[in-house]
């Protein structure tokens, strides 16, 4: 039933089909950390707290973290 | 084919996000930075602690700031593109373009407004360096709550609409998750950390066009991956193919 009402009919915009879960759970999982990480990069690094020493990333997202909402300084 | 599926919606995401990261740029440049200058202009005239400048402001807010935003527009492109696997054909009727702008509002309102109203954006100047650690978590902390309730009210809505219909079943979603939400904010602690004589005009404007550009952010994103998505999805041949089948068979 599912799949009939994928199928797309005139005037009547199809519904898509859902995407099993089992095939996102392994993309969800790597890409969704990978993208934390640069969201932590843009919105925290040398913030609260630092993976690396220094304030060189900070400084040079420093107008985008403001202006993004994050808090900087 | 649906693995495939998957990785294409990504892929086209992480575009969407990068074009709607332009966008962004392009508001964030031209309505935000003169705040972020006026800003800095007020911490020089009323602080006389001068730091050594590692990067200069040209450079901050021209190529830093768009490393920052484009960076920031192609992680949530793809994190939404995400979301959009799991929410295709299973929030509603919606085809793939409407179920893009669904999603990309609702990120608007879950990852952004619903923090900012409580924690919002403050230009140089405002906040004191001491409690950088305090605000931060607090700021994520709020960001994750309002997902986790945006997640929950979109789940409950979805359970309670075979038993009450769809108009019932998403005004108690939104009100559920509207009450909690101002929970949050009522036990949540408040920061003020303003500085005294900072010009309240300058807060305002500085806040409003953080406010636009996310809209803008969003709002493109929504758009540019919706158009992806039903191509990807709804291949303009196919349908057209299958509409001209569908009107034989119906004649």
């Amino acid at each position: 039933m599912a799949q009939s009402v994928a199928q797309p009919t005139a005037g009547n915009p199809a519904v898509p089909a859902k995407l099993p879960l089992k095939e996102i759970a392994p993309w969800a999982v790597f890409f969704g950390v990978l993208m934390l990480v640069l969201l932590y990069f843009v919105g925290a690094e040398q913030g609260a707290t630092s993976v690396f020493n220094g304030t060189d990333v900070h400084e040079w997202v420093h107008d985008a973290r403001h202006l993004l909402g994050f808090p900087c300084h | 084919m649906n693995s495939a599926t998957v990785r294409n919606l990504l892929v086209r995401g992480m575009l969407a996000g990068l074009g709607a990261g332009v966008l962004a740029l392009i508001a964030a440049y031209f309505l935000g930075e003169p705040n972020v200058d006026s800003a800095i202009h007020f911490e020089g005239h009323h602080s006389h602690e001068h730091e050594v400048e590692v990067v200069s402001r040209s450079l901050q807010s021209t190529a830093g700031l768009a490393t920052g935003v484009l960076v920031y527009g192609v992680a949530f492109g793809g994190i939404a593109a995400l979301a959009y696997c799991f929410a295709l054909g299973r929030v509603g009727r919606f085809g793939p373009r409407a179920t893009a702008l669904l999603l990309s509002g609702t990120a608007l309102l879950a990852v952004y407004v619903v923090p900012f109203l409580k924690y919002p954006a403050n230009p140089p100047s405002v906040g004191d360096a001491d409690t950088i650690g305090k605000r931060t978590t607090l700021y994520f902390l709020m960001m994750l709550l309002s997902l986790l309730l945006a997640v929950g009210a979109t789940l409950l809505g979805k359970r309670l609409a075979p038993r009450l219909g769809n108009w019932y079943a998403t005004l108690i979603a939104v009100a559920a998750f509207a009450l909690l939400t101002g929970l949050a904010y009522a036990f949540l602690p408040v920061v003020n950390e303003v500085p005294e004589h900072f010009p309240a005009t300058l807060l305002w404007r500085f806040r409003l066009s953080a406010l636009a550009i996310q809209t803008v952010l969003w709002a493109g994103f929504g758009l540019l991956f919706g158009e992806l998505a039903e191509r990807l999805l709804n291949p303009r041949p196919a349908v057209a193919r299958s509409t001209g089948q569908a009107v034989a068979a119906s004649h």
